[in-house]
């Protein structure tokens, strides 16, 4: 019970041992092949269905073997139009998602720090999150034209919504334990949501903003859906209408890939304000 | 000296949590508050601390009214509360404002080689165990110099060995700058092993029954006989505040001349 015995006990050898330990685990971990499962299923799905169309077991005209889909997008590459689309629908995804990103971030920390203002604010803002974003498209078209302005509005008001729930959220959950003891050093209000606030909201925040930009790429479909004369969106409409099928999966994917780019580089631009985190939400 | 006047507190849904306590702590006491739970102790601390206003009566350090958190008097809470985005290190250094870097950097690690994690400076708090955690975090208090240092059941999470040489730590920082501590357990040996008094508390509504000295010499031995006799005396203090909720307890005086006997 005596000073060396208990001090033994919190050596620091044992200290790094424990902390060594699930760093292994996880490198372990991280080789596991049973990752690599998940590509059987897909990857099977793909073989079997080239087969068929290749034996002439299927015809493939509506559901076109991945070859041909993986030709389409090679050949829409290879003319720059690929580019072009993808370049146009990121666009305005981005200029949507700072729009709303912005307005959710400012909206949401005002509702979440300040009690009046959420007796103002969000009762309003709950109401219109209650009707869904699309049914704002014909009066975003008679209001701001066809052209990009309404589409970067649906966008905008799509990402809103996550962002400024998320911020008010996470602010409101602020551990007020932890507050207290920005109290006990007298921190002014300032210091208090520079020092404690905001590092504490940090890790909900960048959640709120990928889910954010997830329904900022769903949006950014309806926008184009609504008449564009380009981006993936168009490809897909375009597909449709001269019944060309693969165009339409030569889409899909380029629309899958991008938004993964989107979302890791989101990810990857805020990992390091958010390394202290326990790795769990890393998986998210 | 740190002086309690008629202090009471009363919560907004009626809960008397604290009643007329009058008690002096003088400079560089050690203080033990004991008492079951709901008498009214973290009440008393949050007031000192300014976390919480009085209801009535009055808070005095070196006879200057205190009036909200004050840069003199730090508190370790019951639980580490530590800034889980800031390192070791930068966690001690919280409180640190207005210090020059080299001064930040020569404090926090002195106060990290007191607690014995100075190769610990550049984890984050997740990765310490619960008696490292709560190191760190009477370091953070500790660092600032206060006069009043409070501490609330800082150690009733951790198992016995961890608890004993969280004392010693303890003990270890405190004879360096020799601060006024109020420390509120449960653990009647705990009392014994850091108190210079033992103030025993009653519920409903909050108020102290005795108080008791413990004047045993330093370092405490806590195998021997005094110790036993100052454990049972302030065993049969809390039992009585137990039984008898009324009951007018033996003054302090009283038990002074006993304790001089030792
Ligand atoms: N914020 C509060 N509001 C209302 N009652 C409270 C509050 N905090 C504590 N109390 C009540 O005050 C009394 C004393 O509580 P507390 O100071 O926490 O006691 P202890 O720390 O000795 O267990 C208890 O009856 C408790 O329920
Ligand atoms: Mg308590």
């Amino acid at each position: 019970m005596t000073g060396p015995a208990t001090s033994q006990a919190w050596s620091s050898h044992e200290g790094a041992a424990a902390l060594a330990a699930p760093a292994l685990a996880e490198k372990r971990r991280a080789f596991d092949g049973r990752i690599l499962l998940g590509f059987l299923l897909p990857i099977a799905v793909a073989l079997l269905w080239e087969a068929a169309v290749s034996f002439g077991l299927a015809e493939g005209r509506l559901v076109p073997p991945p070859s041909r889909i993986v030709a389409t997008l090679w050949a829409l590459a290879q003319t720059g139009e690929l580019w072009t689309h993808a370049w146009m629908t990121l666009w305005r995804v981005l200029v949507g998602f700072v729009i709303g990103a912005a307005a959710g971030i400012v909206l949401g920390a005002l509702s979440g720090s300040s009690k009046t203002v959420r007796h103002l604010l969000d009762p309003t803002l709950q109401a219109l999150r209650a009707i869904p974003s699309i049914a704002w498209v014909p009066l975003f078209i008679l209001w701001l034209g066809i052209f990009e302005a309404s589409k970067v509005a649906l966008i905008a008001v799509g990402v809103f919504f996550p962002v400024y729930l998320g911020i008010a959220g996470a602010i409101l959950s602020v551990d007020r334990k932890l507050v207290e003891v920005g109290h006990v050093f007298r921190l002014s209000r300032l210091q208090l949501a520079r020092r404690i606030l905001l590092p504490a909201v940090l890790p909900e925040a960048v959640i709120a903003l990928r889910s954010g930009l997830g329904l900022g790429f769903m949006f950014v479909v309806a926008a184009e859906f609504m008449g564009a004369s380009e981006g993936l969106g168009y490809l897909l409409v375009d597909g449709q209408q001269m019944g060309k099928p693969d165009q339409i999966l030569a889409a899909i994917i380029a629309f899958a890939l991008l938004g993964k780019i989107a979302d890791s580089l989101l990810v990857a631009a805020t990992k390091p304000l958010v390394r202290w985190q326990d790795t769990v939400r890393e998986r998210l | 000296m740190l002086s309690l006047e008629h202090l009471s507190k009363t919560y907004a849904d009626g809960t008397r949590a604290l009643s007329d306590i009058n008690l002096t702590v003088h400079e560089g006491e050690i203080v033990s508050l004991i008492g079951g739970s709901g008498c009214g102790k973290t009440t008393l601390l949050r007031l000192i601390a300014g976390l919480d206003r009085e209801s009535a009566g009055q808070i005095r350090l070196d006879g200057e009214r205190l009036s909200g958190p004050h840069p003199a008097v730090g508190i370790v809470f019951q639980e580490p509360r530590l800034l889980p985005w800031l390192s070791v290190f930068d966690n001690i250094a919280f409180g640190l404002a207005g210090v020059s870097a080299a001064e930040k950097k020569a404090r926090v690690e002195h106060a990290l080689e007191k607690i014995g994690l100075a190769e610990h400076a550049r984890r984050w708090p997740r990765d310490l165990s619960g008696g490292q955690q709560q190191r760190v975090s009477i370091a953070r208090a500790f660092v600032t110099n206060p006069k009043v240092l409070l501490l609330d059941e800082p150690f009733s999470a951790l198992d016995a060995f961890t608890r004993a040489s969280l004392h010693e730590h303890l003990l270890g920082l405190w004879e360096e700058t020799r601060p006024t501590v109020v420390l509120v357990t449960h653990d009647v040996q705990e009392a014994v092993t850091l108190a210079d008094r033992a103030v025993v508390m009653q519920p409903k509504p909050g108020r102290i029954f005795d108080e008791l000295p413990l004047t045993l010499s330093r370092p405490r031995d806590r195998t021997g006989l005094p110790f036993e006799t100052s454990v049972r005396r302030v065993l049969t203090a809390l039992d009585h505040s137990l039984k008898a909720p009324q009951a007018q307890p033996q003054r302090e005086r009283d038990r002074q001349a006993a304790a001089l006997w030792w």
